[in-house]
Formats: C-alpha cells, sequence, structure tokens
C-alpha cells in the first residue's frame, strides 16, 4: 500500500475505466495533492474501517455545511421565536410563537384585506399562481426546446448557446432590458404602433404585469433546465428511436411511448429544482416591477425581504417566521413529488 | 443567400425536410430572435451615452447629434435638418434656442442668421459609439484589482466546493453507514430556505470567525451549498459498484478509489457544477455586499452596482460594466458547455 | 501558489488592521453624482496637512448604506465614519462630536439640522449635514408657451397647477400633466399642505389629517392629471421617479426635488426651456416642501475618534464646505455658505437658477416638514405611505381602507420598535 501511494498509476482493473479524453491533464494537476493526501487518508482507513471512513469524507463538507448553511437555520429558528427591531439575538425579547401567530390572523384566508398581515397573504396567493404558470409554461417550453436542439439540426452548438445566453445575465440587467422593451414608449410598443396595432401601457395593467412577470422569469431561466433535459435526451439510447421508426410510428407516438417515460428521472430533478427556485423567485421580477402594480406581483421572498431588511422597522422576526412557513411547504412539496414520481415508477 | 438557405435547410443526413422540420427551425428562429436580441441591443446600448439612454422611443443603435465647428463661435454647433418651412431640406447649425424659436445659420454662409420654428428642425444624428463609458471605467477604479479579486474568489471558491462536494457525494452514494439518509436530507432540506433569509445570521457567524472584511467570508461560505453535493451524488449513483469492488481486489485504498476512479468518471457532472459554482459565484453579489465593505477587497459586481446612488443610477457605466464582467463569463461557458450537454445526462438517473 | 501567497498576505492585512496601522480612517460613502470623488480629493488635502492620517473612501451601492450598515454597526464591525441618509434612525451608533469640535460655531453654521441627528436623550453634535435637498417642481416652460397658457404665480394652489398642466398637456398634445416622485417622502410637503399632521399631540408619529391628500392625489392618478405610471406600475415601498418623461418633454409638472437639477442640466440639453417653481399651496394654508438630504456622520466604534471629529469637523469648515457644494452642485445646509450663495461649478444659467429658486423656497418649509425629516420613524412612515397610497390608486384598496391601514401598519410599527 504505502509504495503505491508514491508509484506512478495502478493497475486498477483498466477494462472497467472507460477515463474520458482530456481529462487526464486535469488529473495530472491533482495528483500531487491527492497522493499527499493519500497518506493521512490510509492511516485513517487502517484505524476506522472502510465504513466508517465514509465520515472523513464527509468531514470538510459537513464542517463548511453546519457552519454555513445549517447554523444559519437554526439561527433563523431562534429569529422567528424573538420580536423586536435588534439585530443581535441577545438583545430580542423572546416572543414564543407570536410572530406565526400574526402571519396566521386572518378571518379568511381567500381574502388578504380580510387578514392582520394582508401583504403576507396578497403574496402566498401571488406566489401560488405565478408558480403554477411559470413552472408549467417553463418546462413546457425547455421540453420542447431541448426535444428540438436535440434533433439532427445544423449549428447545434451555436442555438443551445443563445438559450443559454440570458441564464448568464444578472436579475438587474434582465430587468432593466424588458422594463425597455415594455415601458410605455419602449421597442414592443413603437412596433405595434407600427403595425397599426396600437400600443399599451403594459406595467401599469395588473394582469399584463402579471403575465409579463412570468414571461421574464421564464426567459431567464429556461436555458438551464433546457439544457438538463437536453442531457437527458441526449442520454436515450438511440436503437430505441430507430426500431421505432421501423414500426412507422408516428412522431407524437415515439414522444409518448419513449422519450417521456425515458425522460422521466430526468423531469424530476427540473421539476424539484424549478418549483423550488419558482417559489423562491425574487430579485429580477422586483428590479422589474417592485412587485407592482399595487401588490399585484408581489412574490413571497419580496415580503420576507421587505419585512427584514429593506423596511423599517427591521422586523427579522417576522420574516423568519415567514421564511420558515415557506420552507415547510417546500419540504411537503418535493415530498409529493418525489412519492409521485417513485408510485409511477412502480405502476 | 440561396446557399445559406441549402445550408440551414439541410439535415444531417441530407434527406429532404419533413414538415417537422420546418416547424423546427422555425421555432428556433423565432427563439433567437427572442433570446439574443434582448442580450444584442444590451450590449448596443452599453455605447450609448446617458442622454442617449433616456430618450423615447428607444433606438436600436447608438446614435449621436452631429455638430459642426464654426469660426467665431468657441464650441462645435448642433446640425438640425429643417423639414418645414423655408429652408426646408437644408441642414443649418443651431446657434440657440429661445422658447419656440431656434436661431439658426448655414454652415455655407455663417454670417446670416435664420429664425426656424423649433418645430420645423429634426437633429441630424449619425451612428456613434460611446466608447467613454468603458474607458471612464478605467479611470474610476482599480478595474484591475477588482477583477483580480472577483477572478481569486471565483476560482478559489469553485475548487474548495469541488473537492469537498465530491468527497461528500463519494461517502453519500458508495457507503453504507448509519445516519446517511439523515445527512443526505439535511443536504435536501437547506434547499428549501432561499439566502435572502439567512443572510443576517450568516453575517454573525462569518463575523465571530474573523473572516468579515476578507476574501474568504465570500469563499468558504459560498462553498457550503446543498445543491452540489445533490447533483454529483445523483451521478455517482449510476456508476457501478463493481468497478470498487474490483479496484479493493487489488488492494488499492478507499482514497485512491476516489481520485483515480470516482473523480475521472464523473468528470462531466463536475465540469457542470464547475459551471454553476463559477457563475454563482462571479454574480454573487447580495453576500459580498455585506461582507465586504473595503475598497482594496471590492469584486466587480460591487464596483458595478456602486453606480447605484439613492435617487440617480448612472446607467451607461453600469451598462459598460455589466458587459465587461460578462465577457469572461460568457468565455467560460462557450469552453465547458460540451461538457454540460453529457453531463447532466446521468444526473437525472438514479 | 499565488492562491497561498494572498491568503499569506491577506492574513497579514488582517492582523496589522487592527491596532497597528493606528491612523487609517474607513469613510463609507455612496454617489449620487460624483460626491464620492469629491470627498476624496478635498480630504487627500486634509491628508497632506496631517502626516500619518489615511482616510480612505470606500464607495459603496447606496442598498449597502441602507440595509447593510445597520446591521454591520449592530455587530460592531462598522466603519469608521459614513454617509448616511437614515439620520435620526442610526443615532444610538453616531459618535458625539460634542468636545472636540467648536460648538458655537456649528450651531451658528448648520442650526436646524443639527436636530436632525438627535434623538431622545441623546442630543449632543454627530452629524455634517453635506448635502441639503427641498422638494419642489419643475414645470416645461415651452410648453406653456406653445400652449399660451400662463405660468401660475408663486402663491397658485395645487388644484390652479392642476388646472393649468392639463390645459397645456391638451393643447400640446402631451401625454402627462403632472407626475411626483413615487415616495413617501416627496408626498410629504404636498401632504402637510393639504393638511397633514404627521405627529399627534405625544409627538409620536401619526397619519392623522392624510386623508385629504390621499383623497386628492387618488382622484388625480385616476383622472389622468397625474402619471399613473409612476405610482401605479411599481409595488413595494420601491423609489421611481419620473425624470424620464420630464426629459423627453411628455411630461408639464415634475414635483421632485433640487437633487434632480444637476440631471435636468445635462440631459434636457436643447430640447426645451425648464424651471423651478418651488411647492404649490394646499388647502391647509401652508405652501411646503419637504427637506432632506444625506450627512457625514462618525461611529462610536471607531478606534480614532479624535480624528474622525477632525475629519468631519474639517469638512464643516466653511471654505471647504463651500467648496465641496458647488463641486457637486448640492444646497448647502451651511448658513454661512448659504446667505453668500454658491457659485456651482459647471452649471448652465439655468441650472444656477433652479438652484437659487430650491434655495430661496426653504423659509417656505413648514416646522411639520422640518420635525418629519429628523423623526426617526419616517423612513417607517415613508414606506406605509407609499405601499398604501399606490394599492388605493390601483384599487385593491379603497382611500378609506388604505387609510385605515396606514394607522394600523403604523402603529404596529411603533410597537415593535420600542
Amino acid at each position: 500500500m504505502r509504495g503505491q501511494g508514491a508509484s506512478a498509476p495502478a493497475p486498477l482493473s483498466p477494462a472497467h475505466i472507460a477515463r474520458p479524453r482530456g481529462d487526464s491533464l486535469a488529473l495530472r494537476v491533482i495528483a500531487p495533492v491527492m497522493r499527499l493526501v493519500e497518506i493521512p487518508m490510509v492511516a485513517c482507513q487502517r484505524l476506522l474501517g472502510i465504513n466508517r471512513l465514509a465520515w472523513v469524507f464527509l468531514a470538510p463538507n459537513l464542517v463548511l455545511f453546519g457552519l454555513f448553511a445549517f447554523l444559519p437555520v437554526i439561527l433563523n429558528i431562534a429569529y422567528a421565536t424573538t420580536g423586536g427591531a435588534d439585530v443581535l439575538l441577545a438583545d430580542r425579547p423572546y416572543v414564543g410563537v407570536r410572530n406565526f401567530a400574526l402571519l396566521g390572523d386572518c378571518a379568511n384566508y381567500l381574502d388578504p384585506n380580510s387578514c392582520r398581515e394582508d401583504k403576507f397573504w396578497r403574496a402566498v396567493w401571488n406566489t401560488t399562481w405565478f408558480v403554477t404558470l411559470q413552472v408549467g409554461i417553463m418546462v413546457g417550453f425547455s421540453l420542447l426546446t431541448a426535444i428540438i436542439l436535440n434533433r439532427e439540426i445544423r449549428a447545434r452548438g451555436f442555438f443551445r448557446a443563445v438559450f443559454f445566453f440570458p441564464v448568464l445575465l444578472s436579475p438587474v440587467v434582465v430587468a432593466l432590458i424588458w422594463k425597455w422593451i415594455l415601458q410605455r414608449e419602449g421597442v414592443l410598443n413603437a412596433f405595434l404602433d407600427w403595425t397599426g396595432v396600437g400600443g399599451y401601457n403594459w406595467l401599469v395593467d395588473a394582469d399584463w404585469a402579471f403575465g409579463w412577470s412570468v414571461f421574464l422569469s421564464v426567459w431567464a431561466h429556461m436555458g438551464f433546465y433546457t439544457l438538463i433535459l437536453l442531457a437527458g435526451l441526449q442520454a436515450i439510447p438511440r436503437d430505441v428511436y430507430e426500431a421505432a421508426t421501423m414500426d412507422r410510428a408516428s412522431p407524437w407516438r415515439v414522444f409518448r411511448r419513449i422519450t417521456l417515460p425515458l425522460l422521466s428521472p430526468t423531469m424530476l430533478v427540473v421539476l424539484v429544482l424549478a418549483l423550488i427556485k419558482g417559489v423562491q423567485t425574487f430579485d429580477e421580477v422586483y428590479a422589474f416591477t417592485g412587485g407592482g402594480p399595487g401588490t399585484a406581483t408581489t412574490f413571497i421572498i419580496q415580503y420576507i425581504y421587505e419585512e427584514g431588511f429593506a423596511g423599517a422597522p427591521r422586523l427579522f422576526g417576522l420574516a423568519a417566521a415567514a421564511s420558515l412557513l415557506v420552507a415547510g411547504v417546500l419540504v411537503v412539496l418535493t415530498l409529493v413529488q418525489l412519492w409521485l414520481n417513485r408510485r409511477s415508477a412502480n405502476g | 443567400m440561396g446557399r445559406t438557405l441549402a445550408f440551414l435547410t439541410a439535415t444531417r443526413g441530407g434527406a429532404r425536410l419533413h414538415w417537422t422540420d420546418w416547424a423546427s427551425y422555425s421555432y428556433l428562429f423565432v427563439g433567437v430572435f427572442l433570446m439574443f436580441f434582448p442580450v444584442i441591443w444590451l450590449v448596443l446600448s452599453s455605447f450609448k451615452t446617458e442622454a442617449d439612454l433616456q430618450r423615447y422611443p428607444p433606438t436600436f443603435l447608438p446614435y449621436q447629434q452631429q455638430t459642426i465647428m464654426l469660426d467665431g463661435h468657441a464650441d462645435p454647433l448642433p446640425l438640425f435638418q429643417i423639414t418645414d418651412g423655408e429652408h426646408e431640406g437644408k441642414i443649418l447649425a443651431q446657434l440657440r434656442r429661445v422658447g419656440l424659436r431656434a436661431q439658426m445659420v448655414d454652415p455655407a454662409d455663417p454670417e446670416t442668421r435664420l429664425t426656424i420654428d423649433i418645430a420645423d428642425r429634426a437633429p441630424v444624428e449619425r451612428f456613434t459609439l460611446a466608447t467613454e463609458n468603458y474607458t471612464d471605467l478605467f479611470g474610476r477604479f482599480n478595474f484591475l484589482l477588482y477583477f483580480w479579486n472577483s477572478t481569486f474568489i471565483t476560482v478559489t471558491a469553485t475548487l474548495i466546493m469541488l473537492l469537498t462536494n465530491s468527497m461528500a457525494a463519494f461517502a453519500l452514494s458508495k457507503y453504507q453507514f448509519r445516519g446517511r439518509t439523515v445527512v443526505l436530507l439535511l443536504v435536501i432540506g437547506t434547499l428549501m430556505i432561499p439566502q435572502t433569509v439567512v443572510l443576517v445570521p450568516l453575517f454573525l457567524i462569518v463575523t465571530e470567525l474573523g473572516m468579515f472584511n476578507s476574501l474568504w467570508g465570500v469563499i468558504i461560505p459560498g462553498a457550503a451549498t446543498p445543491t452540489g453535493v445533490f447533483l454529483l451524488r445523483q451521478y455517482m449513483l449510476t456508476i457501478p459498484d463493481e468497478i470498487l469492488d474490483a479496484a479493493r481486489m487489488d488492494k488499492a485504498s478507499e482514497w485512491k478509489i476516489y481520485w483515480r476512479i470516482i473523480l475521472p468518471l464523473s468528470a462531466p457532472a463536475i465540469a457542470v457544477l464547475a459551471i454553476l459554482a463559477i457563475m454563482w459565484r462571479w454574480n454573487d453579489f447580495l453576500w459580498p455586499l455585506i461582507v465586504l465593505t473595503q475598497s482594496e477587497n471590492f469584486t466587480l459586481q460591487l464596483a458595478l452596482n456602486s453606480f447605484q446612488g439613492e435617487l440617480q443610477t448612472q446607467w451607461s457605466s453600469l451598462l459598460a460594466m455589466t458587459v465587461l464582467t460578462l465577457l469572461p463569463i460568457a468565455m467560460v461557458f462557450m469552453f465547458l458547455q460540451k461538457y454540460i450537454a453529457t453531463g447532466i445526462a446521468s444526473t437525472g438517473g438514479k | 501558489m499565488t492562491n497561498l501567497k494572498l491568503f499569506g498576505t491577506t492574513a497579514l492585512a488582517l492582523t496589522l488592521a487592527a491596532p497597528a496601522m493606528a491612523q487609517e480612517i474607513r469613510f463609507m460613502c455612496y454617489s449620487d453624482g460624483n460626491e464620492c470623488e469629491v470627498y476624496d480629493d478635498v480630504l487627500s488635502r486634509f491628508e497632506a496637512a496631517n502626516p500619518g492620517v489615511d482616510v480612505i473612501v470606500d464607495v459603496v451601492p447606496y442598498q449597502a448604506i441602507l440595509e447593510n450598515l445597520p446591521v454591520q454597526l449592530a455587530a460592531g464591525t462598522g466603519p469608521d465614519m459614513a454617509k448616511i441618509t437614515d439620520l435620526g434612525g442610526l443615532n444610538q451608533y453616531y459618535l458625539d462630536l460634542t468636545s472636540h469640535i467648536d460648538t458655537g460655531y456649528w450651531d451658528n453654521s448648520f442650526g436646524g439640522t443639527l436636530g436632525w441627528y438627535r434623538v431622545g436623550e441623546r442630543q449632543g453634535y454627530y452629524g455634517l449635514h453635506s448635502q441639503l435637498t427641498i422638494t419642489g417642481a419643475f414645470v416645461n416652460a415651452t410648453l406653456f408657451e406653445q400652449a399660451g397658457v400662463a405660468l401660475p404665480g408663486p402663491t397658485a394652489t395645487w388644484d390652479d397647477w392642476a388646472a393649468a398642466s392639463r390645459a397645456v398637456a391638451e393643447a400640446t398634445g402631451t401625454p402627462f400633466p403632472m407626475a411626483i416622485d413615487r415616495s413617501g417622502h416627496r408626498v410629504a410637503g404636498p401632504a402637510i399642505s393639504y393638511g397633514a399632521q404627521y405627529f399627534d399631540a405625544d409627538g409620536n408619529g401619526s397619519f392623522a389629517g392624510f386623508d385629504a391628500f390621499a383623497e386628492a392625489f387618488v382622484g388625480w392618478n385616476n383622472d389622468g392629471t397625474f402619471a399613473r405610471d409612476v405610482w401605479a406600475s411599481q409595488g413595494g415601498a420601491t423609489y421611481q421617479d419620473a425624470a424620464q418623461e420630464f426629459i423627453n418633454g411628455q411630461l408639464v409638472f415634475y414635483y421632485s426635488g433640487s437633487w434632480q437639477v444637476g440631471r435636468m442640466d445635462s440631459q434636457v440639453g436643447d430640447l426645451f426651456d425648464w424651471q423651478v417653481v418651488g411647492s404649490p399651496c394646499g388647502p391647509a394654508g401652508a405652501c411646503s416642501g419637504m427637506p432632506g438630504g444625506a450627512g457625514i456622520v462618525g461611529f462610536e466604534q471607531t478606534q480614532h475618534p479624535e480624528i474622525v471629529a477632525a475629519v468631519i469637523d474639517y469638512l464643516a469648515q466653511e471654505d471647504v464646505y463651500a467648496e465641496v457644494a458647488a463641486r457637486t452642485r448640492n444646497l448647502p445646509a451651511h448658513l454661512g455658505v448659504a446667505s453668500k450663495g454658491v457659485q456651482f461649478e459647471g452649471a448652465s444659467p439655468a441650472a444656477q437658477a433652479a438652484l437659487n429658486a430650491f434655495a430661496a423656497d426653504l423659509p417656505d418649509v413648514s416646522p411639520i416638514a422640518f420635525a418629519y425629516q429628523g423623526y426617526p420613524m419616517n423612513r417607517a412612515m415613508f414606506g406605509i405611505t407609499v405601499e398604501r397610497l399606490s394599492q388605493a390608486i390601483v384599487g385593491e384598496l379603497s382611500v378609506a381602507d388604505a387609510a385605515a391601514r396606514m394607522g394600523d401598519d403604523l402603529a404596529a410599527a411603533l410597537a415593535e420598535s420600542k
């Protein structure tokens, strides 16, 4: 064992290792470091045995994770049970579940005007509608785009890049571009005037502003999901399709019977991520409409942001309580997705 | 033209076009227009002057009014095309405007002053790039230092993240041990809390650890993201266990199995995570904004946003800066995109 | 390798930063124009006169001042000094300059603005009001000329201006007669002219008397007198101005403030003549604008209180203050500088006239407006005003419901911040 660490590549059943070309360079770069780490790791392995070694592999990540992802969430729970506008937990009085009670103080949950925290409930219902529309439309178009990009077409790399490019833009810039296009004297209205249809003041109309917010967020994130789906499609073996072509199956039938079922694991990843990210939509819509007109495009994270950070006084407690409620709903929705997926896979 | 069309419409197999091909190409061209036109417009707009950016209706190309130097006038005079009245069709230089009348001269005859109704004139404009938007940036602040800070943060955070996440994913996918499910659920659970919300608690922790106002205060918390572990773990599950067993028969240490077998086989997934991590760290704004307050530590995103004041935003500088910060990340994407397409494929599997 | 080297230097810088570099002062600054550049330049003269002192101006986005600075101060990691706008709200962290400065000079020079930085027990000398702003209206004089409508006089009411602006817009085919920035600060002056009290008998914040203005304002937004785009196309407490519409000649009367002068000057250019007409009057008898602005304060956490005080006092000196005001084209809060008048650098005659008109409007500012500007809870009240008034404009709430919600929101905010 000791000798192997320092020597040239070890003979590791080469038949199994189909190493992709081009990686050998990266491997050679990291090799000296990896060999150095190997010495203590081998010692650990002797000491702990193979299965307990897993914790050693997990350790660096768990330390980082505990400190910077898990501890903040615990502190967040502490904030949710305290009141006042102070930043430091030590200065904040304990209030129990008052923040949660405040959020839930409603005569009729369907009518935000009857709630104590009417803005929270407006945001909840806006977010519900938004996520339903946005996830549906985005996943639909991502799938369509991915299927088309998966065809035998020219300049595939170019098209792929074009659809991914908006993902790279920062939310402020995305909002700015579309504001230019949609404002009263913007490009879209100039075009509509030219065609004779006549322009419209899009962003002052609550329904249109909502619709354009959905469009904008689909525009900005579609490329990401398209790429995931495209990769999923490319993993479907060619011969399955060739068999179908032999049988003269219609394109629709091929899609229903072959593509969709074989794509379902990828679809699960896409749906879970899209749902979580959809509920967490904030920056680009906030920069685009500020949540208006009125509260028509105010979503849940904007509510949290305004209560806890941007507004005055800063009600961290209320913001933290709201964020925990959202997280709770997300956990339930994710579990439902996983359960549905498992059931359809079994059935 | 015909040849381009033939090139574009031909399928790879050289067969004749099916109607689905026509539909595909139409869809793609609409898509290119919708997805790419705004981006191109952004780039062109970054070459507009501040005043031009405010104009209604917005133009596609950057224009600036033409001016002329005439003897006896210290400043260049703006040129106008006369659209109506006695001097229709001429191009005149304007001396001044008083109310609804403008005093103008014909550049060919600078001595005679003409009075023109302001409704009868239109500015003469020509395509001009306001490159000062870009050159001013370099005089304004230490661009190279901020670029270096951004690069350092991005590269270091990405490397740390790839290493720790792949190790954790290896453990979570290839070992059976008590507590595995708990760890996995914790990882997925933290996905549910948006970053905006934990900003203040995270800030207090980082301050306690003495990383405030240090690049490491951005790098290390940035490396702790649940998405990476989840993504890599799903991919590593697809690697057959027999490979590991064979290696163990050959008395390879677990660490060696990790870096000689698992890492190379996960290269596509790692490439995916790499591009995501680079994108996240490079575009990160809210977190650096709270941790870094001293200008020698600033990143490009912080410099970019410092053009936003309380009441006014200097859009021309902000757009130029946006395009500059976009270039490196766009190139990274171009370079890594082939890996992505083959990468996430198997990540979706279980 | 380079990574390791940088880690080394960062660690080194960290250990040095604490006690060894005894004379480094961090000044967190944000710019609407060239303010931070000018401070940096002026302070380099201070550094030359005080060897060993290094004042570093860190230019940050305004968001950092508004959202992150309070958190950093609470955690004890704030800068030594900063340019801020939440004048009363951060009072608990301010460094008291009293023992370091000539208080007589400060009292004579800054008079009323010193009070904006004082809260409750803490009545020392804290802030140098570096830029004074006042709200007021810009009008497109060329459109008035084109329509043949005379400009209403200095005692004209909001109704007079609304009628005149509508007449002009109609005659010239201009899309919008009037607009006012989407900000609780901007509507405060007009609301006071309509009878808003903003304080109850005990000196606590209150929206009593705000309804009259709310009713009028919502009405104007719905009948097209005011540009709906400004208030109705945004949500939350987001700030939105109408400068772009005004610059493009699509707006007759634009109620904003003195900070817009520079922008008008450079961007309107030759398109039309514009002028500043101050704040119209309201039925309550007042013709009030709303003062405001930003100030420079030191923080108690600093390691070098005497140097921070010296830096702020240096900026407060009449000649330095006058130079900064001239170069940044801001109205001076310094009474001595104001009485002598400032020759604003690079300003056109129109801009100079506009700034003078704003300065001349200061005596009309109601005492309520002055008190409101210094009230520590005013940010909360500005936010509530914007949110609820917008909801009334777009029809999510009736004006009465909006007024009731404003009262509830304020009561909740006051209770939480006790």
